[in-house]
Formats: structure tokens, sequence, C-alpha cells
């Protein structure tokens, strides 16, 4: 290959013929007005199915042969217990034709639907893929479920649907105001895990308050066992059991301040003494070494193995840490313990929260069909099932009797009965994702376990994040009601 | 002669100019009409905002910590890779010791050498990261383990914990599961170069370092050049994105210690539904990458030797 470039009265040069094809590459310029047309395609939304007759059995007027289409998130909780619940739907309407599809990847799959204005009928918006629930709801993208809600539930005709529901479930569906957005299938509790059979090796007992547990990891670091270890990758497990012990300090108004991003919120003495017990944890030489670099799973074996006594987690660690959990491992949860006897709130002051967001797109074809599905899996028995088949709680407040339940499973019932009305919700992680996962958990409190941050420094940082999120116009904000 | 040869070459690139507009200038044009809006991506409505993207962008300190990370990785990357690709390929081709019969030959068992190194190219970037991340595992893994081995158990780094070596750890993985491809581009380039000019630089007295600098390095410096911008490629886009999502705390983190632009504009759109901005992040990266080709280009033109 030679020079081409640069000879005269040769016709057609390279350099020519780049320059005319950088001008075609401009004549597109002009069809900017295509553009719109991508993104803001108006398709469906008024060929939505005609409504049903309303009647005893069928209360949400459910067009009986409209067909359903059903997207479930493929995760940790699998497909099947949606297709037996979508059995049920088909024999409560044999003449309606139920599109079952699952996957992981929520995002990439119902994005461009959405755009095209041809959602499903229901999504369990799920995953690292889920959708941003704030902007959906912002965008008016979701159907209000108050109908569901208020639709008799399927084991009792005198019992509205919302009567049904574990607490908190119904309230984090909601956004602004009284409509319900999403319906929460699952049922999460959060708390410190622990395992039975080591703390007896210890001759111990859950700790209560704090010098407990600071005199029980003593005990440990002698016997060359850790106190604590956590996901150091993913350092916003810590918040699992910090925040409820920050609520059973400082009462449930902190929190609150917290989720509605209020000036100074990150600076009540609530909030300084509990980041202050958990640094002492890091100072003490409580933590497992390594822990920073640890993810989630790894840190979880470390715990399975019994080289560390406590981690904060949520319920599915049961299943997620399985296969490495020995038999007589006794798995339990327990809320945090607190700090002393001048805490707010009893011991026992817990996390619980809903998981699996199910939403019905406000474009969907067969929006009743959605919720009609919604409806049937909240029913008893398809509760029961859920939570045989994944061992989870679901936001059904029941539907554990006569079933065998493992340690774990069990201890999170008797930590919810303990609880009682003393169930806390913080709302940053699915109100902010970005700033609870990336600001506060990551850089945040993550540096601060790692010994890098002061509990000081940690909640000057965290307050400017929540200052500035506070003051970000893209950030669509929500407050407690 | 002149007569109809327009005609003759539109002909020919009616094709591929339509497909390079409508795959990668059309996205472009795209992308940069939508960095001027407030789309979220998760619905179809969407204003013009003007250049508030643009002005959010430079007071975003995460974002200009993501191009520090990127500007580094798209200069220490090809430097080290190409760097350790050319020696590889040097030893494997001509730094053996003289044998009969042959001026130049590679060191002893360089067949094995060629494909052992080609090995990483064959596992995705998914698998390596995944791989790296056990073996950089504080408790169990094979790096703190080995040191562990030899007495050292006083150090033991957190690896990809430790907001000063993440980025490193991240570097290190890059460059093993690329060094290989560019060992065997090199080498064919240096099995093209004709084994005279070495014989007359040996019967010369030219040591190895000589020859390497004065023949190899001159006459393959096309092929270098071109592994250039394809581990700049990498650098910026896909290759690091992939390793630093698969692999860091948080991802991005510690701190936001390795966080790069790639990642940044993927968080953007699909975590925090601001497609918008996340574009505009994107037109960001588009000035680095068209940046950095132009001085790559400049600074690789030299006369090209025929042989």
């Amino acid at each position: 290959m030679g020079s081409t470039s640069g000879h005269k009265n040769e016709g057609l040069g390279r350099r020519d013929l780049i320059k005319r094809s950088a001008a075609l590459g401009l004549i597109t310029v002009p069809t900017m007005s295509f553009l719109s047309a991508c993104a803001s395609s108006d398709g469906g939304g008024d060929d939505q199915v005609e409504k049903g007759k309303t009647s005893a059995k069928n209360p949400l007027g459910v067009n009986e042969t409209a067909a359903l289409d059903v997207v479930i998130f493929d995760g940790g909780f699998g497909q099947q217990y949606a297709i037996d619940a979508e059995k049920k739907y088909t024999a409560a309407f044999p003449k309606a034709k139920v599109k079952h599809s699952a996957t992981q990847k929520i995002q990439s799959q119902l994005q461009p639907r959405f755009n095209g204005g041809t959602p499903p009928d229901l999504i369990d918006n799920s995953g690292a893929e889920q959708m941003d629930m704030g902007v959906l709801v912002d965008k008016k993208q979701l159907a209000d479920l108050t109908a569901l809600m208020d639709a008799p539930s399927i084991d009792d005709p005198n019992k509205k649907v919302r009567d049904t529901l574990r607490p908190g479930v119904l309230e984090m569906g909601q956004f602004d105001g009284d409509p319900v957005w999403i319906m929460y299938y699952a049922y999460t509790v959060y708390g410190v895990w622990y395992s039975q059979t080591n703390l007896e090796k210890l001759d111990a007992e859950y700790p209560e308050d704090w010098d407990a547990m600071l005199a029980l990891c003593a005990k440990a670091k002698k016997q060359g066992v850790a106190g604590w270890t956590y996901p150091g990758k993913y350092p916003y497990y810590l918040p699992f059991s910090l925040y409820p012990f920050i609520a059973k300090i400082g009462g449930r108004e902190v929190l609150d301040k917290i989720d509605n991003l209020e000036p100074n919120a990150w600076k009540d003495p609530a909030v300084k003494a509990a980041f202050e017990a958990y640094y002492e944890l890091q100072q003490k030489g409580y933590i497992l070494k390594g822990t920073p670099g640890l993810t989630h799973i790894q840190s979880q074996t470390e715990w399975t193995k019994g080289k560390a006594l406590f981690i904060p987690n949520g319920s599915w660690v049961e299943n997620e840490a399985a296969p490495t959990t020995p038999k007589d491992f006794k798995m339990m949860v327990a809320a945090p313990s607190g700090l002393d006897s001048s805490d707010k709130l009893p011991f026992g002051t817990i996390w619980a929260s809903g998981g699996e967001p199910f939403v019905v797109p406000a474009k969907a074809k067969n929006p009743q069909g959605g919720m009609e599905q919604l409806r049937i899996m909240l029913s008893e028995e398809s509760s029961k099932n859920f939570t045989k088949q994944v061992k989870s709680l679901s936001a059904f407040n029941g539907g554990t009797d006569g079933l065998t339940l493992s340690t774990a499973m069990q201890a999170g019932v008797d930590a919810l009965k303990k609880a009682g009305d003393n169930v806390v919700n913080p709302r940053l992680q699915d109100w902010y994702v970005k700033l609870q996962k990336e600001q506060i958990g990551t850089a945040g409190i993550g540096e601060m376990m790692a010994g890098r941050l002061t509990p000081a420094e940690a909640i000057k940082k965290i307050q400017g994040y929540a200052d500035a999120a506070a003051k970000d116009s893209s950030v669509k904000k929500y407050k407690h009601q | 002669m002149q007569h109809g040869k327009y005609r003759f070459i539109v002909g020919f690139l009616v094709a591929p100019l339509a497909l390079y507009a409508v795959f990668v200038i059309w996205p472009f044009i795209q992308s940069i009409y939508y960095s001027f809006t407030d789309w979220t991506g998760l619905s179809p409505d969407f204003k013009m905002v003007g250049l508030d993207n643009y002005t959010r962008m430079f007071k975003d300190d995460i974002f200009w910590k993501s191009l520090q990370h990127s500007v580094l990785l798209v200069l220490l990357l090809p430097l080290v890779t190409l760097g350790l690709a050319l020696f590889f390929a040097f030893m494997l081709n001509v730094g053996g010791r003289r044998r009969k019969n042959a001026a130049v030959s590679g060191v002893r068992g360089s067949g094995f050498y060629k494909i052992a190194y080609f090995f990483p190219q064959v596992l995705s970037i998914v698998i390596v990261a995944l791989l790296f991340q056990f073996a950089y595992n504080p408790r169990s893994g094979m790096l703190n383990s080995a040191l562990k081995g030899v007495g050292l158990d006083s150090i033991q780094p957190d690896w990809l914990g430790d907001p000063n070596l993440a980025l490193i750890c991240v570097m290190v993985v890059l460059v093993w599961s690329t060094v290989g491809f560019f060992v065997v581009l090199f080498s064919a380039g240096m099995a093209s170069i004709p084994k005279d000019f070495y014989e007359a630089a040996l019967l010369d007295g030219a040591s190895r370092v000589t020859t390497f600098f004065k023949i190899t390095l001159p006459l393959l410096w096309d092929t270098v050049q071109s592994g250039w911008v394809y581990m700049g490629i990498l650098a910026l886009g896909v290759e690091a994105f992939t390793a630093v999502q698969v692999m860091t705390v948080g991802p991005g983190g510690p701190d936001y210690a390795t966080s790069v632009l790639p990642l940044y504009v993927y968080q953007t759109a699909f975590r925090d539904g601001q497609a918008g901005y996340a574009t505009t992040i994107g037109v960001g990266l588009l000035i680095v990458t068209m940046v950095f080709a132009a001085i790559v280009m400049r600074l690789g033109r030299r006369e090209r030797l025929e042989f």
C-alpha cells in the first residue's frame, strides 16, 4: 500500500472521499425531527381490553377472554410460585390465555416496551436490573392498585385485600398520597444473623445491649473467632442492622427525618451513638480481618464457617448461604442489640419490609387481569406455596400455620412477633438508591467500618451527600406521610 | 478514464456507508440530542433542558474522578500491556540463545509459551474478573494465601477493598487478560521481518537490546500503533467497564477509587433513571476517545518502510 493522498488530478483522492462521507453523515442531521418519534412513539394506551362484568367471584371485573401477559424476575425466588398462581388464574378464567415469561433482565427487556407503550400486564420488577420505581410513578407509567386493595380477599369475602397484608407492605407501595402503585409480594426480615450453635459453643446468648455485645466479641476474640463480618464490597448491608439500631436509640422519628432528607438529620445524637458503637467494633478488632474486601457470598461463607459470629443481612441469606451452611448451624435472626437502657424503643425493634415489587403498568392491555393475578397470589394457599418453595415469608399476614419452618424462618416469625408495632421501615434504599448504596453505604459507612473514617467524619460526609441529594432537582423527592 | 469513476466508487460505497450511517453516526447524533433533554429512559416523555446537563457534569465530582481514572487507564494500560507484549514477543522470536543454522530463534519452549499467553484471550472478561475476584479475596484468596505461605502473615492487604490498591488490581487483571493477544499479534509481525536484517546486525556485534530498538521496533511500528488504538478502546470501553463492574466494591469503589466513565454512564442511565444526563457523560467519553485517537494518530505518524 503506497501513499494515496495528495496527488492532484487523479480524480477522487482519499481526503475528498473522507470529506464527502462526512458530508453524508451530516445529511442525517436535518432528520433530527424523527428522533422524538423514536423515544416518544405513543403506541397503545387506548387499546385496553374491555372490562368484564364484576361479580362476587370476579370483583375486579376481569375480561374473561382477555389474554394476560406476566413477566417474572427469575432470581433467588425462581418462577415456579408464579406459574402455580397462573394456573389458578386459568382455572378461574378458562378462556383467558396466560403468557408467562421469566427473565433476569427486567430492565433491558421491558424498558423498550414501556417506551413503546406496550408493557405487559403484571411485572415482578426485581433484581439487579430493577426499573426505578420512583421514575415510573413520576412518569405515570403505573396503574393504581387501590381497586385491588379494596377488593375482597380470596379466602374471606368479608375481608379486604388491604387488611390481609403484613405491616408496612401497603405503605411501601405508596409514594405520595393514597394511590398504591406497588405490591411487594415477599416479606423480608432484616437484622443480625447468627448461628445458635456457635453462640452455644461460647456459652453465650444473643446480647441485648452493647456492653454485652462487646463482652461477647471479646470472649470470641480470645477463641480466635471474630465478632462481626459483613459484605465489605457491598457495605450497604450494614444499614440492615444499623438503621433499626439508630431507631431503637433515638426513636423512629430519627429515621423518618433521614428518609425525608431533612437538614442535619444525620447529626442526631442517636446516629452518632450508633456509628460510634459500630466503629468501636472495628477499632477493637472485632471485625473479621479482610472483611472490607469480601463479597456478600464470601462474607457469608466465612460466617457459616464459624469465623465470625454475626452478620447484618436479610432473610434471603438462608437460601443464599445454604450450600455452605453446616447441618447443625441453627441459623437465627435477631433484632439489633440496643445501646443501653436509655434507648427510646425496646429490644426487638427490627427492620422488616416488602420485597419482590409487583407492578401493573398504566398502559397494560389487561390491567384488571394483572390485579386479579395479584389477588390470587395473596390468597393463603398461594402464599403458603410461595413460603414452602422459596423459604421466604410473603406479604400475606399468616400463611405459615401447618408448615414446618426452618430455624431461620421461625426466628424471623418470632422476631416479628416480638417486635409487634416496633417494625421500622427505612425507605432510603427504595427512594434514593444512589444515595443509599453508593454514597451512604459505600463511601460513608463502608469507609468508616474499614477504619478509614472516624464516625464524626463519616457523619459529616453522609450529611453532605444527603444535602446534595435534597438540592438535586433531577431526583424526585418523597416524604413519610 | 475519469468518466463514470464517481458512479463506480459510489456503487461500492453506498451499502457500507448506509450501514455506517444507520448504526454508527445515527446513534451518535441521537445521543448528542438526548444529552440536551431530561429523558429518564423509562418513559417516552421528556423535554429539552438546554445546557443544564453539561453545567451539571462540569460540577460533578464523580464525573471528574471517573474521567481521571479513565484517562489514567488509557495512558497506562497500553503502555504496560504493549511493553510487556513486545518484550514477550521479542523473547519468543528473537531473544533465544543462538543455535546452529539459525541467525535468530526464540527462547526454549517458545511454542508452548505462545499458547499459554494466548489462553486468557479465550476467556470472557467477565469470567476473568470473577476468577480474579477469588484471587483477591483477602481471607482465602490465592494472593494472601501465598503471602501467608512465605511467612508474610503481617502483610495481608484487602486488595479490592483498599482504595489505594483497587484501581491497580483492576489494571493488573486487564493487562493479564489482554497481553496474550498482543504477544501473538506482535509475534506474527516479527515473523515477517526478514532474517537477514538480524544476521547483519549480529555480524556487526549488535546486542539484543540494540537489535530490538533498531530493527524490531521500527519495523513493527504499524502493528504497535494499531495495537495502541485497540488497547485504548479496551481501556476506555467495555473491558474496563466489565472488570470494574464485576470486581470492585460498590461497584466503582471503595469511595469511588475505581469509578470509570463507562461505569458512570451505565449507573446514571440504568440505576438512577437519568438517561439524559447519562448521554451527556457519554458525550464526554466520546470527546476523550476522539482526543486519544487523534493523539495516537499524530504521534504514530512515521515514514513507512517497505521491505
